[in-house]
Protein backbone atom coordinates (compact mmCIF):
# COMPACT_ATOMS: atom_id res chain seq x y z
CA UNK A 1 0.00 0.00 0.00
CA UNK A 2 1.10 3.10 -0.78
CA UNK A 3 1.26 6.64 1.90
CA UNK A 4 1.37 9.88 1.90
CA UNK A 5 4.81 9.10 4.44
CA UNK A 6 6.42 7.90 0.51
CA UNK A 7 5.83 11.84 -0.42
CA UNK A 8 8.33 13.19 1.71
CA UNK A 9 11.54 10.77 0.09
CA UNK A 10 10.30 12.02 -3.33
CA UNK A 11 10.10 15.68 -1.70
CA UNK A 12 13.93 15.30 -0.56
CA UNK A 13 14.83 13.59 -3.61
CA UNK A 14 12.70 16.89 -5.99
CA UNK A 15 14.95 19.73 -3.74
CA UNK A 16 18.11 18.26 -4.48
CA UNK A 17 17.35 18.73 -8.44
CA UNK A 18 15.64 21.81 -7.97
CA UNK A 19 18.85 24.48 -6.64
CA UNK A 20 20.08 23.07 -10.29
CA UNK A 21 17.06 24.56 -12.48
CA UNK A 22 16.94 28.26 -13.57
CA UNK A 23 14.52 30.58 -13.44
CA UNK A 24 14.97 31.79 -17.02
CA UNK A 25 11.47 32.62 -18.56
CA UNK A 26 10.47 30.00 -21.10
CA UNK A 27 8.33 28.12 -23.19
CA UNK A 28 4.39 27.55 -22.42
CA UNK A 29 2.37 24.54 -23.72
CA UNK A 30 -1.39 25.56 -23.50
CA UNK A 31 -3.51 22.76 -24.53
CA UNK A 32 -7.42 23.31 -25.18
CA UNK A 33 -9.34 21.25 -22.42
CA UNK A 34 -12.83 22.36 -22.91
CA UNK A 35 -16.16 19.28 -23.71
CA UNK A 36 -14.69 19.50 -27.42
CA UNK A 37 -11.40 19.30 -26.47
CA UNK A 38 -11.56 16.51 -24.20
CA UNK A 39 -14.16 14.19 -26.24
CA UNK A 40 -11.29 14.54 -28.94
CA UNK A 41 -8.54 13.32 -27.05
CA UNK A 42 -6.75 16.06 -25.27
CA UNK A 43 -6.12 14.76 -22.11
CA UNK A 44 -3.86 11.78 -23.48
CA UNK A 45 -2.05 14.64 -26.00
CA UNK A 46 -1.27 16.90 -22.45
CA UNK A 47 -0.19 13.96 -20.75
CA UNK A 48 2.59 13.10 -23.56
CA UNK A 49 3.48 16.99 -23.60
CA UNK A 50 4.22 16.27 -19.71
CA UNK A 51 5.92 13.01 -20.36
CA UNK A 52 8.39 14.04 -23.11
CA UNK A 53 8.92 17.63 -21.65
CA UNK A 54 9.90 15.45 -18.49
CA UNK A 55 11.91 12.65 -20.34
CA UNK A 56 14.26 15.77 -21.81
CA UNK A 57 14.85 17.89 -18.92
CA UNK A 58 13.75 20.69 -20.05
CA UNK A 59 13.25 22.84 -17.23
CA UNK A 60 12.07 25.97 -18.71
CA UNK A 61 9.28 24.48 -20.14
CA UNK A 62 5.41 24.92 -18.65
CA UNK A 63 2.08 23.05 -19.48
CA UNK A 64 -0.92 24.18 -18.81
CA UNK A 65 -4.55 24.33 -19.80
CA UNK A 66 -6.87 26.40 -21.52
CA UNK A 67 -11.08 26.78 -22.38
CA UNK A 68 -11.96 26.46 -26.08
CA UNK A 69 -11.01 28.61 -28.68
CA UNK A 70 -13.42 28.16 -31.02
CA UNK A 71 -12.02 25.56 -33.64
CA UNK A 72 -13.58 22.58 -32.41
CA UNK A 73 -13.41 20.16 -35.42
CA UNK A 74 -10.03 20.51 -35.09
CA UNK A 75 -9.57 19.63 -31.76
CA UNK A 76 -7.18 18.55 -29.38
CA UNK A 77 -5.51 21.80 -30.18
CA UNK A 78 -2.28 22.78 -28.76
CA UNK A 79 -0.89 26.62 -28.60
CA UNK A 80 2.78 27.23 -28.16
CA UNK A 81 4.17 30.32 -26.99
CA UNK A 82 8.42 31.05 -27.09
CA UNK A 83 9.81 33.40 -24.86
CA UNK A 84 8.95 36.49 -27.04
CA UNK A 85 5.11 35.74 -27.00
CA UNK A 86 4.96 34.43 -30.06
CA UNK A 87 2.36 31.99 -30.58
CA UNK A 88 2.30 28.91 -32.96
CA UNK A 89 -1.44 26.72 -32.61
CA UNK A 90 -1.36 22.61 -33.59
CA UNK A 91 -4.50 21.25 -34.79
CA UNK A 92 -5.76 17.56 -34.91
CA UNK A 93 -3.36 16.84 -32.15
CA UNK A 94 -1.93 12.89 -30.93
CA UNK A 95 0.40 12.31 -28.30
CA UNK A 96 2.62 10.87 -31.51
CA UNK A 97 2.32 14.01 -32.59
CA UNK A 98 3.07 16.15 -29.23
CA UNK A 99 6.58 14.00 -29.20
CA UNK A 100 7.44 15.76 -32.77
CA UNK A 101 6.44 19.01 -31.69
CA UNK A 102 8.11 18.35 -28.45
CA UNK A 103 11.62 17.34 -30.22
CA UNK A 104 11.14 19.95 -33.07
CA UNK A 105 9.92 22.78 -32.19
CA UNK A 106 10.58 23.02 -28.48
CA UNK A 107 14.10 21.44 -28.50
CA UNK A 108 15.27 22.49 -31.69
CA UNK A 109 13.29 25.83 -32.56
CA UNK A 110 11.73 24.42 -35.60
CA UNK A 111 7.85 24.81 -36.27
CA UNK A 112 6.36 21.66 -37.68
CA UNK A 113 4.69 23.53 -39.97
CA UNK A 114 2.69 20.48 -41.35
CA UNK A 115 0.91 20.49 -38.41
CA UNK A 116 -0.08 23.92 -37.64
CA UNK A 117 -3.55 25.53 -38.14
CA UNK A 118 -2.96 26.73 -41.49
CA UNK A 119 -1.19 23.58 -42.93
CA UNK A 120 -4.51 21.50 -41.52
CA UNK A 121 -7.51 23.97 -42.64
CA UNK A 122 -9.21 21.98 -45.02
CA UNK A 123 -7.60 18.77 -44.35
CA UNK B 1 -17.40 11.08 -23.68
CA UNK B 2 -15.65 7.58 -23.92
CA UNK B 3 -15.57 7.29 -19.95
CA UNK B 4 -16.87 8.89 -16.41
CA UNK B 5 -13.64 10.01 -16.33
CA UNK B 6 -13.40 12.21 -18.84
CA UNK B 7 -16.53 13.58 -17.75
CA UNK B 8 -15.22 14.39 -14.63
CA UNK B 9 -12.56 16.15 -16.15
CA UNK B 10 -14.92 18.38 -17.67
CA UNK B 11 -16.59 19.22 -15.02
CA UNK B 12 -14.22 19.88 -12.75
CA UNK B 13 -13.15 22.33 -15.91
CA UNK B 14 -16.40 23.91 -15.24
CA UNK B 15 -16.03 24.40 -11.63
CA UNK B 16 -12.24 25.66 -12.54
CA UNK B 17 -13.93 28.61 -14.57
CA UNK B 18 -16.50 29.11 -11.82
CA UNK B 19 -13.18 30.11 -10.07
CA UNK B 20 -13.36 27.25 -7.03
CA UNK B 21 -10.67 27.13 -5.10
CA UNK B 22 -12.16 23.79 -3.41
CA UNK B 23 -13.63 21.08 -5.74
CA UNK B 24 -14.25 17.88 -4.35
CA UNK B 25 -15.30 14.67 -6.36
CA UNK B 26 -16.48 11.83 -4.83
CA UNK B 27 -17.37 8.45 -6.32
CA UNK B 28 -19.56 5.91 -4.25
CA UNK B 29 -20.56 2.26 -5.50
CA UNK B 30 -23.40 0.05 -3.75
CA UNK B 31 -22.91 -3.22 -5.90
CA UNK B 32 -26.16 -4.80 -4.26
CA UNK B 33 -28.17 -1.94 -4.83
CA UNK B 34 -26.14 -1.79 -8.59
CA UNK B 35 -25.50 1.63 -8.48
CA UNK B 36 -22.60 4.25 -8.84
CA UNK B 37 -22.88 7.82 -7.65
CA UNK B 38 -20.85 10.36 -8.78
CA UNK B 39 -20.84 13.88 -6.97
CA UNK B 40 -18.59 16.87 -7.74
CA UNK B 41 -19.12 19.35 -5.37
CA UNK B 42 -17.01 23.14 -5.69
CA UNK B 43 -17.47 26.45 -3.91
CA UNK B 44 -17.24 28.66 -7.02
CA UNK B 45 -19.12 31.44 -8.45
CA UNK B 46 -22.37 29.09 -8.72
CA UNK B 47 -25.43 29.73 -11.07
CA UNK B 48 -29.04 31.58 -10.15
CA UNK B 49 -32.19 29.41 -11.21
CA UNK B 50 -32.28 30.82 -14.17
CA UNK B 51 -28.37 29.85 -15.46
CA UNK B 52 -29.33 26.78 -13.15
CA UNK B 53 -32.06 25.65 -15.78
CA UNK B 54 -30.29 26.68 -19.00
CA UNK B 55 -27.38 24.89 -18.49
CA UNK B 56 -28.97 21.71 -19.01
CA UNK B 57 -29.61 22.56 -22.63
CA UNK B 58 -27.43 21.97 -25.06
CA UNK B 59 -27.65 25.14 -26.88
CA UNK B 60 -26.84 27.16 -23.73
CA UNK B 61 -23.15 28.24 -23.16
CA UNK B 62 -21.67 31.59 -21.23
CA UNK B 63 -18.94 30.73 -23.90
CA UNK B 64 -18.76 33.35 -26.54
CA UNK B 65 -16.18 30.75 -28.72
CA UNK B 66 -19.31 28.92 -30.02
CA UNK B 67 -23.02 28.44 -29.55
CA UNK B 68 -23.22 24.83 -27.71
CA UNK B 69 -22.40 23.99 -24.48
CA UNK B 70 -22.41 20.02 -24.20
CA UNK B 71 -20.57 19.34 -21.23
CA UNK B 72 -23.42 19.18 -18.33
CA UNK B 73 -26.18 17.51 -21.20
CA UNK B 74 -23.59 15.03 -22.30
CA UNK B 75 -23.26 13.55 -18.49
CA UNK B 76 -27.02 13.80 -17.79
CA UNK B 77 -27.62 11.83 -21.26
CA UNK B 78 -24.67 9.48 -20.14
CA UNK B 79 -26.17 9.11 -17.13
CA UNK B 80 -30.13 9.04 -18.31
CA UNK B 81 -29.45 6.12 -20.90
CA UNK B 82 -28.50 3.53 -18.15
CA UNK B 83 -31.49 3.48 -16.21
CA UNK B 84 -29.55 6.48 -13.73
CA UNK B 85 -30.12 9.91 -12.70
CA UNK B 86 -28.53 13.60 -12.92
CA UNK B 87 -29.26 16.64 -10.44
CA UNK B 88 -27.45 19.84 -10.30
CA UNK B 89 -28.21 22.11 -7.36
CA UNK B 90 -26.64 25.56 -7.49
CA UNK B 91 -26.79 28.72 -5.75
CA UNK B 92 -25.34 32.01 -6.56
CA UNK B 93 -22.51 32.51 -4.91
CA UNK B 94 -22.82 29.19 -2.89
CA UNK B 95 -20.82 26.65 -5.16
CA UNK B 96 -22.57 24.20 -7.37
CA UNK B 97 -23.45 20.37 -6.56
CA UNK B 98 -24.08 18.00 -9.12
CA UNK B 99 -25.12 14.29 -8.76
CA UNK B 100 -24.98 11.84 -11.48
CA UNK B 101 -26.00 8.22 -10.40
CA UNK B 102 -25.76 5.04 -13.11
CA UNK B 103 -26.93 1.26 -13.07
CA UNK B 104 -23.79 -0.37 -12.73
CA UNK B 105 -24.65 -3.48 -14.61
CA UNK B 106 -26.96 -1.87 -17.14
CA UNK B 107 -25.18 -2.19 -20.70
CA UNK B 108 -25.32 0.89 -22.06
CA UNK B 109 -23.22 2.38 -18.42
CA UNK B 110 -19.79 4.06 -19.34
CA UNK B 111 -16.49 2.61 -17.78
CA UNK B 112 -15.06 4.30 -14.95
CA UNK B 113 -11.61 5.29 -16.75
CA UNK B 114 -8.37 6.52 -15.76
CA UNK B 115 -9.14 9.05 -12.72
CA UNK B 116 -5.96 8.89 -12.12
CA UNK B 117 -4.67 10.60 -15.41
CA UNK B 118 -7.97 12.89 -14.69
CA UNK B 119 -6.76 14.21 -11.52
CA UNK B 120 -3.28 14.60 -12.18
CA UNK B 121 -4.14 16.61 -15.61
CA UNK B 122 -6.23 18.85 -13.19
CA UNK B 123 -4.08 19.03 -10.51
CA UNK B 124 -1.19 19.77 -12.77
CA UNK B 125 -2.83 22.95 -14.33
CA UNK B 126 -4.39 24.29 -11.16
CA UNK B 127 -1.96 23.64 -8.38
CA UNK B 128 -3.10 26.32 -6.56
CA UNK B 129 -6.53 24.91 -6.05
CA UNK B 130 -7.67 22.11 -3.21
CA UNK B 131 -9.03 18.76 -4.64
CA UNK B 132 -10.25 16.21 -2.73
CA UNK B 133 -11.28 12.23 -4.37
CA UNK B 134 -13.39 10.58 -2.39
CA UNK B 135 -13.84 6.40 -3.03
CA UNK B 136 -16.37 5.00 -1.20
CA UNK B 137 -17.52 1.15 -1.56
CA UNK B 138 -18.19 -2.11 0.33
CA UNK B 139 -14.75 -2.74 0.55
CA UNK B 140 -13.62 0.35 2.40
CA UNK B 141 -12.66 4.25 1.85
CA UNK B 142 -9.79 6.14 -0.09
CA UNK B 143 -9.40 9.79 -0.14
CA UNK B 144 -6.68 11.86 -1.79
CA UNK B 145 -6.72 15.60 -0.36
CA UNK B 146 -4.15 17.43 -2.02
CA UNK B 147 -3.71 20.27 0.70
CA UNK B 148 -2.60 17.20 2.84
CA UNK B 149 -0.14 16.68 -0.37
CA UNK B 150 0.81 20.09 -0.20
CA UNK B 151 1.47 20.06 3.20
CA UNK B 152 4.08 17.43 3.01
CA UNK B 153 5.83 18.90 0.09
CA UNK B 154 6.57 21.71 1.67
CA UNK B 155 8.35 24.30 -0.89
CA UNK B 156 8.55 21.44 -3.45
CA UNK B 157 5.53 22.15 -6.20
CA UNK B 158 3.02 19.47 -6.39
CA UNK B 159 3.21 19.80 -10.22
CA UNK B 160 6.79 18.06 -10.16
CA UNK B 161 6.89 15.30 -12.57
CA UNK B 162 8.04 12.63 -9.83
CA UNK B 163 5.19 13.37 -7.46
CA UNK B 164 2.58 13.67 -10.26
CA UNK B 165 3.17 10.16 -11.19
CA UNK B 166 3.48 9.30 -7.41
CA UNK B 167 -0.18 10.65 -7.48
CA UNK B 168 -1.73 8.48 -10.41
CA UNK B 169 -0.44 5.38 -9.04
CA UNK B 170 -1.53 6.41 -5.50
CA UNK B 171 -5.14 6.87 -7.19
CA UNK B 172 -5.11 3.84 -9.16
CA UNK B 173 -3.99 1.68 -6.27
CA UNK B 174 -6.97 3.24 -4.34
CA UNK B 175 -9.30 2.52 -7.55
CA UNK B 176 -8.32 -0.39 -7.24
CA UNK B 177 -8.51 -1.50 -3.81
CA UNK B 178 -12.14 0.06 -3.97
CA UNK B 179 -13.59 -0.98 -6.68
CA UNK B 180 -11.95 -4.21 -7.39
CA UNK B 181 -9.31 -6.01 -9.57
CA UNK B 182 -9.98 -4.50 -13.07
CA UNK B 183 -8.82 -0.84 -13.40
CA UNK B 184 -10.84 0.18 -16.04
CA UNK B 185 -14.09 -1.21 -15.20
CA UNK B 186 -16.44 -1.48 -12.16
CA UNK B 187 -16.05 -4.74 -10.48
CA UNK B 188 -19.76 -5.42 -9.66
Amino acid sequence: MKSIAELDEIRKKTLDQLSIRSNEKGIKVVVAMATCGIAAGARPVMKAFIEEINKRNLNNVTVSITGCIGVCKMEPVVEILDKDGKKVTYVNMTPEKAERVVLEHIVNGNVCTDLTIGAQEGV
Amino acid sequence: MRDLSLHILDMVQNSITAQATKIKINIAIDSQRDYLLLNISDNGAGMDSDILIKAQDPFFTSRKTRKVGLGIPLLKEAARKCNGNFNIISEKNGGTKIYAAFSINNIDRLPIGEIGETLIAAISSNPQISFILDLNSEKGFFRLDTDEVAKTLGDVSITEFDILIWLKEYIDEGIKNIFGGVLNEVDS
